[in-house]
């Protein structure tokens, strides 16, 4: 049996605003190490919500949630930043890279944050996944001059940066057009097959969602097939 | 803690709006500019009105009133020892304004260490001859280097030099008012006329203008040889020691305590103007208030400034979060912002304060009131600005401690939804 990275265990989540709805119904299951699985569903079926919880930006929930078989249910803040920091790579449907920094310096930053290697460790790093994104000769932009495409592989070799146990997405082709959805989808592929490079992706795209492992399909807050 | 990592984010959203940066920092340096240029500006103006006061009065003067004796005979005597004695319409008698031992006096004065230094002084009402009349007032008989080392008395003279007095025998510097009405300059000869009769011609080296015309109009002085000849006394007659101190409220303190010693009369110089005591203190609580008023304005648009720059940073906090950061990272990141603006915007605030004090201080304030000033008069109280560096700080840092303590609390996702 292969190592379990991440386990949802019986996890149930509302919206009382104004008045209480239940968004996700006991979600339960467990993606092993190296799994490519998408996560589809209807528009409104509570995907986003599910992957803010699973990347533990939203702690507002119940049930309970392992991730490298450590429970992060009621850890502190700090601790769940730290855990982001190391393990999870997130990547967005809309690009959110800091438009302060340039390129090179967005993948370098959680990677400088961890201190894990020295400063010039973590350029060559960030020089080494942009490479392997192809998009080095774009290092030194501002993030603000860079197109959509080039945007959302800057922040998978950010996701990348600190090798982390897993990377989730949120539609992060959603808002590509079909060429840069094809090169993203290649990348996701190839660092699944190649580096073993655990993936949970949510998506629209039927056909990302064939070519990948492993589906998950979600409706009305549920788990309907996996 | 990663402090340079905290620094190195923090610095490039700073340089990266550089302009909203330099608009929050302006907010700054126009609050602590408008801080210490009114509150220098306005104690100097302060001081200045004391000045009027405070240079030319004695913080103690020592002197004998003429007044009824308090030990009247009859209650000196054994007979009536037990009985209350009533003495009807009591004058005063032996009406001698010298003060006794006044050699004696000054020398214990002058070995007291909490007193900066006395001038001894006469004053004799005299009358001055102007051709058909005789115009009332007093000659002051001055040690000339006293008077202008403690009163300065040489600002005053705004003709002629006061030295002269002392140089020149008989001699006599007049207030403007009274020069005038007897029509007379420097270096012409007026007639002056003692209480006892006699006359005298003294020259006339020097006018004095002390801004307050009713002194101009009776005042003038003459050197202490010159009065005591006037008066024809010895050279051990003094009427007044005027005494100042290093600490003007101590003053009472030490009329009291010298009134004992000496046996003379002894005034405070808060007793003789309990009326400038209080528009003094009613100045200082106008100046006071006026300021806290400008910083308390001023902390609330420092506050806005940050907050608003803060809530538009949102959405990278919220990707700070999501890769690794902690609320706290985040906070302190917002706090070196803060603290960078307040340091920044205060400083220049502080040295553009001084320019603009500096400006005012060089605008042009004549008024015949006030010989001694051309200028608008400025105080450059470190003071104040210590306090402007102290408060520029501290606001900045509160108004980027609240809005990043209050964001740093949120879930990323929040603010990632929200969009
Ligand atoms: N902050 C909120 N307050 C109340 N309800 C919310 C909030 N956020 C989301 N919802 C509701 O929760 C449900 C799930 O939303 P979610 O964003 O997870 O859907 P989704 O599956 O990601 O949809 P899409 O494919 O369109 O992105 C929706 O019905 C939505 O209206
Ligand atoms: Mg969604």
């Amino acid at each position: 049996m292969s190592e379990i990275i991440l386990q949802a265990k019986n996890i149930n989540k509302s919206f009382h605003d104004p008045i209480t709805i239940p968004v996700l119904k006991d979600i339960s299951f467990t993606v092993n190490k190296g799994e490519f699985v998408s996560v589809i569903g209807k528009s409104g079926c509570g995907k986003s919500t599910l992957l803010y919880i699973l990347s533990t930006m939203d702690t507002d929930y119940q049930g309970e949630l392992f991730i490298d078989n450590e429970t992060m249910t009621n850890k502190k803040e700090a601790k769940l930043a730290q855990i982001r920091n190391q393990k999870i790579g997130f990547v967005f449907q809309f690009h959110y890279l800091l438009n302060e920094f340039t390129a090179l310096q967005n993948v370098m930053l959680p990677g400088l944050k961890l201190k894990k290697y020295s400063e010039q460790e973590v350029e060559h790093r960030a020089m080494e996944r942009l490479k392997k994104l192809g998009i080095e000769q774009l290092a030194l932009k501002p993030a603000n001059q860079l197109s959509g495409g080039e945007k959302q592989r800057v922040a998978i070799a950010r996701a990348l940066i600190n090798d982390p146990a897993i990377i989730m997405g949120d539609e992060p082709t959603g808002n590509l057009d079909k060429r840069n959805g094809q090169i993203v989808f290649d990348i996701f592929k190839q660092l699944a097959e190649e580096l073993n490079q655990t993936l949970l992706i949510v998506t629209h795209d039927s056909e990302f969602a064939r070519n990948s492992h492993r589906i998950i399909e979600m409706e009305d807050g549920r788990i309907i097939k996996q | 803690m990663n402090y340079k990592l905290i620094f190195s984010i923090s610095k490039s959203m700073l340089l990266a709006r550089l302009r909203q940066t330099s608009v929050a920092a302006i907010g700054v340096t126009f609050s602590i500019c408008m801080f210490i240029t009114l509150l220098s500006f306005m104690t100097g103006l302060n001081d200045l009105l004391d000045g009027l006061i405070l240079n030319r009065t004695a913080h103690v003067r020592l002197f004998n009133e003429i007044k009824p004796n308090d030990k009247q005979p009859i209650n000196t005597s054994a007979d009536f020892k037990n009985t209350y004695n009533f003495v009807q319409s009591v004058k005063a008698v032996n009406s001698r304004k010298e003060l006794y031992n006044s050699e004696a006096i000054m020398n214990a004065v002058k070995k007291d260490d909490r007193v900066l230094g006395l001038a001894p002084k006469i004053s004799a009402p005299v009358f001055f001859n102007g051709g058909s009349v005789d115009i009332a007032g007093v000659i002051n008989g001055i040690d000339v280097e006293a008077e202008s080392k403690l009163f300065f008395f040489n600002d005053y003279v705004v003709k002629g030099t006061s030295i002269d007095i002392k140089n020149v025998s008989n001699s006599i510097v007049l207030g403007k008012g009274l020069a005038d009405k007897l029509l007379v300059n420097i270096g012409d000869v007026v007639q002056v006329i003692t209480s006892q009769g006699e006359q005298f011609p003294l020259k006339v080296v020097g006018i004095f203008q002390s801004g307050l015309n009713d002194i101009d109009k009776v005042q003038s002085f003459a050197s202490i040889a010159t009065a005591q000849k006037l008066l024809g006394k010895n050279n051990n007659y003094i009427t007044d020691i005027q005494i100042k101190l290093h600490d003007v409220k101590q003053a009472p303190e030490i009329a009291k305590e010298y009134s004992q010693l000496f046996e003379t009369d002894a005034e405070d110089i808060q007793t003789a103007n309990s009326q400038f005591e209080t528009g003094s203190s009613v100045r200082t609580i106008i100046s006071y208030s006026v300021g806290i008023t400008l910083l308390i304005v001023a902390g609330f648009g420092i506050y806005n400034i940050l907050n608003m720059m803060i809530y538009e940073k949102m959405e990278s906090i919220a990707i700070l979060k999501a890769t690794g950061f902690s609320g706290k990272d985040v906070q302190l990141i917002f706090i070196v912002i803060a603290l960078t603006i307040g340091i920044i915007g205060g400083l220049l605030g502080l040295l553009l304060g001084f320019s603009l004090s500096s400006v005012i201080d060089q605008i042009p304030f004549n008024t015949a009131s006030l010989p001694t000033i051309t200028t608008y008069p400025i105080n450059y109280n470190p003071k104040f600005y210590i306090i402007g560096a102290i408060f520029s700080v501290i606001t900045t840092f509160l108004a980027g401690w609240f809005p990043a303590s209050k964001a740093s609390k949120v879930d990323p996702v929040i603010i990632i939804r929200g969009k």
